[in-house]
């Protein structure tokens, strides 16, 4: 098994928005770079624009006038998609269904004149490599979706791409495959080490895959960061909830202390404004003794997940909050906790966010 | 109890007898004449009976007087059938990938001649190419008329299999691996609208063979196609001789309409 080389080409895209005839604008101007061999997912809710932007890199939709794609350098703007030399995988994986597994991985390079040995043989290291071999003669039809899924795979990476483009590939899978794939999908990219431009809306899938994500709402780019990042230091509101869960607090400040209906908390940076709006996520919230806490509150559930516990807890913030704890632990419904959290593990909102 | 489910089960005979009365009764209706027909077109003399013998002079003299119009016919069929592949099929495939108002307001003018009389349209086309002798006379000017009336019939059937297979994203994907649109079109585009352009050739072609409306209007006495002939035959000629005609007419279009049945069938079955 060889790993093909290659980490192919640097994307950047340049102002690059999108408006659809009738005048919707589902992109607003973006810029954005992407490093060759990097992975970039691009992340967000339905009717973000993160499938817009992919299609304009792809070349199946051109950006409003102003907007650019370079490769490498060169501009792509105008070059239609079947010189672009992209891999692209389908949400609906797109196979031919009039040719076998072996003709779909091999239709690209049967394009670019590759003999039939040559073929044939990176065909054989293609299904080696997404773990489909023994399926060359198969149709379509007669494949699971997960096999299909490797099979699209394989199609896309067989040309050898300069970039890599995947739009939702996991999204027509069930939960457990889903998952299973993801890890597969993961080491396959990183073993290829090409340029990868993945769509989702999993944050589950974008944290797992990415080298760096882009959070996406409402057709604007609302954080580009490290899956670190992004999840620790969510530049707004709506990345914040977004990834993972998140407790939104909104509260006075006084003397650097957030001030609760259950009590205070002290904040790492506390900015000079008398209202804050802060991000905690429930794992950082510790539960300690009642008495010696500056916060405190009542249990109101309690959720048993196996691995840990939710609970919510009501009067220590005007919103009920979430808190996630090791699953030994013992606490009831009713019980009244404290509760303490490190200082640097309250994140600043801005203030005006949606 | 058991008096109940009796009289159940008598009254659910009694409906279903009923149901198959009715049906055989209007099966009769609608195939009874068809059978006499077809008898009296074997018959050695229709007003005296099927007793005056059987026969096949009736289908010999059909033969003599009217081969050609078979011959043109199925002339004239083909030609509308290669017409109707040659334009339809990349119509259909552009008209589903380009999408949007224009290609929508293309396919509604393209579906017009099924709602407008034929008298109409052959009456438009006469007062547009009446001018150009050689042509008006010749059988192209027939197939002109068919293709009109038969291309909505391909270009609908195929596009509904293209729908169906979503071709849109088999295109893209086809593209994504760098085949430029002439090779999309043959190695994935066609290959998987086959039961769709099947389906919609033998709607033409059984179109064609039975078009009289619109032929009518278009033939010259040199020009005359089967239907052309089977009204004249039913005119001029003796029952008989009329018969025999729609018995061959019959031949000819029932394997073209079992075809047709057949590939729905399989169609469904995918």
């Amino acid at each position: 098994m060889t790993v093909p080389a290659g980490h192919g080409v640097a994307v950047r895209i340049e102002s690059c928005g999108k408006t659809f005839a009738g005048g919707t604008r589902v992109l607003e101007p973006a810029t954005l770079e992407i490093a060759s061999g990097e992975t970039l997912v691009l992340l967000g809710p339905s009717g973000c624009g993160k499938t817009t932007m992919l299609r304009i890199i792809a070349g199946l939709e051109q950006p409003d006038a102003g907007g650019r794609i370079m490769f490498d350098g060169n501009d792509m703007t105008r070059v239609p998609i079947e010189r672009r030399n992209v891999g692209m995988v389908f949400q609906s994986y797109a196979l031919f269904p009039n040719m076998s597994v072996a003709d779909n991985i091999g239709y690209g390079l049967k394009i670019r004149g590759v003999p039939r040995a040559k073929r044939a043989e990176r065909i054989g290291e293609l299904v080696q490599l997404t773990g489909i071999d023994g399926l060359e003669d198969r149709r379509i039809d007669q494949l699971s979706g997960g096999q299909r899924q490797r099979v699209a795979l394989a199609r896309a990476v067989a040309v050898r791409p300069g970039v890599l483009l995947l739009d939702e590939p996991l999204t027509a899978l069930d939960a457990a495959l889903r998952e299973r794939l993801r890890g597969d999908l993961n080491q396959l990219l990183r073993s290829l080490g090409i340029t990868t431009i993945y769509v989702t809306h999993d944050q589950a899938e974008a944290m797992e895959l990415g080298d760096r994500i882009v959070v996406m709402s409402k057709g604007r780019i609302a954080q580009i960061g490290s899956p670190r990042e992004i999840y620790f230091e969510p530049a707004n509101r709506f990345v914040a909830e977004f990834i993972g869960a998140a407790n939104i607090l909104e509260a006075p400040v006084e003397n650097g202390q957030l001030m609760l209906p259950g009590g205070r908390l002290p904040v790492d940076k506390p900015a000079n404004q008398a209202r804050a709006t802060v991000m905690i996520r429930p794992e950082t919230i510790d539960i300690v003794n009642a008495d010696a806490a500056s916060l405190a509150g009542t249990v109101e559930t309690v959720r048993f997940a196996g691995d840990r516990m939710r609970i919510t807890i009501r009067e220590a913030a005007v919103n009920m909050l979430a808190v996630e704890v090791p699953n030994t632990i013992a606490v009831e419904a009713g019980d009244r906790i404290g509760l303490s959290v490190a200082p640097e593990a309250i994140r600043l909102l801005p203030a005006e966010c949606q | 109890m058991p008096w109940r489910q009796l009289a159940k089960m008598v009254r659910d005979r009694l409906i279903f007898t009923g149901q198959l009365l009715f049906t055989l009764l209007v099966a009769a209706f609608l195939i009874v004449p068809a059978g006499l027909s077809i008898a009296a077109g074997v018959t050695v003399n229709y007003f005296r009976g099927i007793q005056s013998g059987l026969t096949l002079q009736w289908i010999a003299q059909v033969w003599e007087l009217y081969a050609g119009t078979i011959v043109s016919s199925f002339v004239i069929a083909f030609a509308t059938l290669a017409i109707t592949l040659l334009a339809g099929v990349p119509a259909a495939y552009a008209l589903l990938i380009r999408g949007g108002r224009v290609a929508r307001m293309i396919e509604e003018i393209i579906t017009l001649p099924v709602a407008v009389p034929g008298l109409a349209i052959a009456l438009a086309l006469l007062l547009t190419y009446g001018g150009f002798g050689a042509f008006r006379r010749s059988w192209l000017f027939i197939v002109v008329g068919h293709v009109v009336f038969t291309m909505p019939f391909m270009v609908r059937s195929v596009m509904a299999v293209f729908a169906t297979v979503d071709i849109k994203t088999l295109d893209e994907g086809g593209a994504s691996l760098g085949a430029p649109a002439w090779r999309r079109f043959w190695d994935i585009i066609v290959p998987n609208g086959i039961p769709g352009i099947l389906a919609g050739s033998l709607m033409v072609v059984t179109l064609s063979l039975g078009e009289f409306n619109l032929t009518w209007m278009l033939h010259t006495p040199l020009t005359k196609t089967l239907p052309i002939g089977l009204a004249d035959s039913y005119a001029s000629m003796r029952l008989e001789v009329a018969s025999a005609y729609t018995l061959v007419f019959f031949v000819m279009i029932i394997p073209l309409l079992i075809a047709m049945q057949w590939i729905a069938e399989r169609r469904g079955v995918r």
